[in-house]
């Protein structure tokens, strides 16, 4: 009887696991194919140089740069807010701040990441990026500053917990060995548990970068819907995301080319993410446990 | 200001070395005064400690009392420690030698709880006075840890550690003091031609003193080491205890051991603690063949632990 039921149980847990398998390997194959079909229509070759993507009009061009350009300067200004800040953050909590302040702060900081998109996407839209609009006139009502200011905040606590995380790590007998040779907290910080928990610490940027290049809504709601291959952070764009929902959600025909653009868009983004993550495994495997 | 005198790329082995053996050769009978100026030069004058007394020991311990929290750790210390003997620390777990020997580069600050009551004076300075700068005295004062703890850096990079946080930047001037240090603990032939390699990869007799060297490259005028062969090999443990010795002519020396072998082999004089209390001390030989004090002798003897 106990035998039996271990076996039911363990034929359960093998289930769950293919089905997440299986769902995984389902929603690739279905990305693959139609991404396949797209491309017996439109050249790679122009997929890869056009500089326009046009396919909703009826000069239809398939070009992804200007999506990619999208994506890649919301992530881009989402990051260089991020970075600093959550760094600074995850040093300050770590070294610097007594125990129970970082206890109440640190599950503080993670609600950021609580918020619903939505809601980050319309702050971007009606409070930043007015506020924006008065110091740099001229600045369009949808544009990707705004998006990737917020999208930077709402990635903070990805970085900054992830690293303090890393950096809580890095043993206290390192520290000590710092202060008994007369370091400073300051160099202690920088020069040992940064250091020794680099490997941590990049994980948690690659992770960031990830996650403001999967972001949909808040550049959904707050950068525009105008392909543009563009480096003007003041003006409208669309990234991939954006382009996916906007399809998605309009009335094109499903299986029409332009219905395959989005999967043509979305094994672009795949692309992108998937290296990503292989990244970060990477570096995470390759350096773990480098001290003790 | 304070930095300079050690940045300097110094053939003699400090300043610091010399104001030690200043101490030594004007070491005066104690009755006799003591010239005023000769004493202040690098001192702040703290408190009412003789000015001979203070003058004559390196670390010169007043009924010091610590406790975490309520808990009293240590009850009313005092102690002198000679420039360039070895001091060996023995006592039964739990009986305050770590936290003792952490009072003397105040690497307890760091814990919440603690508190401390008297004065250490170290060269006749009160390490508790709130001028004192910590960073200086860490200089001074090196530690060597009961668990081999090199950063995870190359072999050169723990070598220089201390040399790089006081911002010296000279390459050759550091390799130069990679290689003395590495040399003095016996460590330069087993890896000089790997020193870029990852300190981690080190055997643990070979990383305790790596760090030992890490803390000599500083040159400091005290190392205090914490069971600093606990985690190791008797021929790593006989190899670091030979060093130890060797280490006598340049440093003073303060030792937390468990090893009463070692306790007797190495050291010049002994400390023992029994629960917070510093029951007896004197010369080693004295203490190991003529214990004034019954719990000492049946420690030695390990009639308990
Ligand atoms: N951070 C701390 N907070 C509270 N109590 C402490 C702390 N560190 C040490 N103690 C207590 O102080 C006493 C002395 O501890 P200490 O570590 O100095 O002993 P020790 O002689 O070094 O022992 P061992 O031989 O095991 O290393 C012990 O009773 C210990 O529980
Ligand atoms: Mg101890």
């Amino acid at each position: 009887m106990r035998r039996y039921k271990e076996l039911v149980i363990e034929k359960f847990l093998l289930f769950s696991a293919l089905i997440t398998i299986l769902t995984t390997v389902g929603i690739i194959l279905v990305l693959a194919i139609e991404a396949f079909k797209f491309f017996s229509e439109v050249s790679i070759f122009d997929f890869f140089t056009d500089t326009e993507w046009t396919p909703l009009f009826t000069i239809k061009h398939y070009g992804i740069l200007p999506l990619l350009s999208g994506t890649f300067l919301t992530s881009f200004i989402a990051i260089a807010v991020a970075l600093p800040l959550g760094l600074t953050i995850a040093v300050f909590l770590s070294e610097y701040a007594p125990k129970k302040f970082r206890n109440f702060i640190k599950p503080s900081l993670e609600l950021l990441a609580a918020v619903p998109t939505v809601v980050y996407g319309f702050f971007a839209l009606t409070i930043v990026t007015p506020f924006l609009q008065q110091i740099i006139p001229g600045m369009s009502g949808f544009n990707s500053l705004s998006a990737g200011i917020v999208m930077g905040i709402m990635i903070i606590p990805i970085i900054s917990s992830l690293s303090e995380d890393a950096l809580n790590a890095v043993p206290y007998s390192l520290r000590e060995a710092s202060y008994g040779m007369g370091s400073t907290r300051l160099q202690t910080a920088f020069k040992v548990a940064v250091p020794a928990a680099s490997s941590g610490i990049v994980v948690s940027i690659i992770l960031a970068i990830s996650r403001a290049i999967g972001e949909t809504m808040i550049v959904a709601i707050a950068a525009g819907q105008q392909p543009r291959l563009t480096a003007n952070p003041f003006v409208p764009i669309e990234t991939l995301t954006a382009y996916i929902v906007q399809v998605s959600l309009g009335d094109v025909q499903h299986d029409s080319i332009e219905y395959r653009t989005i999967f043509a868009a979305g094994i672009t983004l795949f692309v992108f993410t998937f290296i990503l993550n292989n990244i970060s495994h990477w570096v995470k495997n390759k350096y773990r446990e480098e001290y003790e | 200001m304070k930095n300079d005198l050690i940045i300097l790329p110094s053939a003699q082995p400090s300043f610091f070395k010399s104001m030690g053996s200043d101490i030594i050769n004007t070491k005066t009978s104690s009755n006799e005064p003591v010239i005023e100026s000769e004493v202040i030069t690098n001192n702040q004058e703290i408190t009412s400690v003789k000015k001979s007394e203070k003058k004559e020991y390196q670390i010169l311990v007043k009924n010091v009392n610590v406790f975490y929290s309520e808990f009293q750790a240590l009850k009313d210390i005092n102690m002198e420690v000679s420039p360039k003997s070895i001091t060996a620390f023995i006592g039964p777990s739990g009986c305050g030698k770590s936290t003792f020997l952490r009072t003397l580069n105040r690497m307890n600050d760091y814990i919440d709880s603690f508190k401390i009551k008297g004065d250490i004076f170290i060269n006749g300075k009160n390490i508790y006075n709130e001028k004192i700068i910590l960073e200086q005295l860490r200089k001074d004062v090196g530690m060597v840890f009961q668990k081999p703890n090199p950063f995870p850096k190359s072999i050169l990079e723990n070598a220089i550690y201390g040399l790089r946080i006081q911002g010296i930047k000279d390459k050759s001037f550091l390799a130069e003091r990679a290689e003395d240090s590495l040399k003095q603990v016996g460590l330069w032939d087993e890896v000089k031609d790997n020193l870029k390699k990852s300190a981690l990869a080190l055997s643990g007799g070979q990383q305790q003193r790596l760090c030992i060297a890490r803390t000599l490259a500083v040159e400091p005028e005290i190392i205090l080491m914490d069971e600093p062969t606990s985690a190791l090999d008797p021929i790593s443990t006989g190899r670091i205890e030979e060093l130890i010795f060797e280490l006598k002519k340049n440093y003073t020396i303060v030792i937390v051991t468990h090893n009463m072998q070692q306790a007797s082999r190495i050291s010049d004089n002994t400390a023992f603690f029994y629960l917070g209390e510093l029951v007896e001390q004197g010369k080693t030989n004295d203490i190991f063949t003529n214990p004034k004090y019954k719990r000492t002798e049946n420690y030695i003897t390990g009639r308990f632990g």
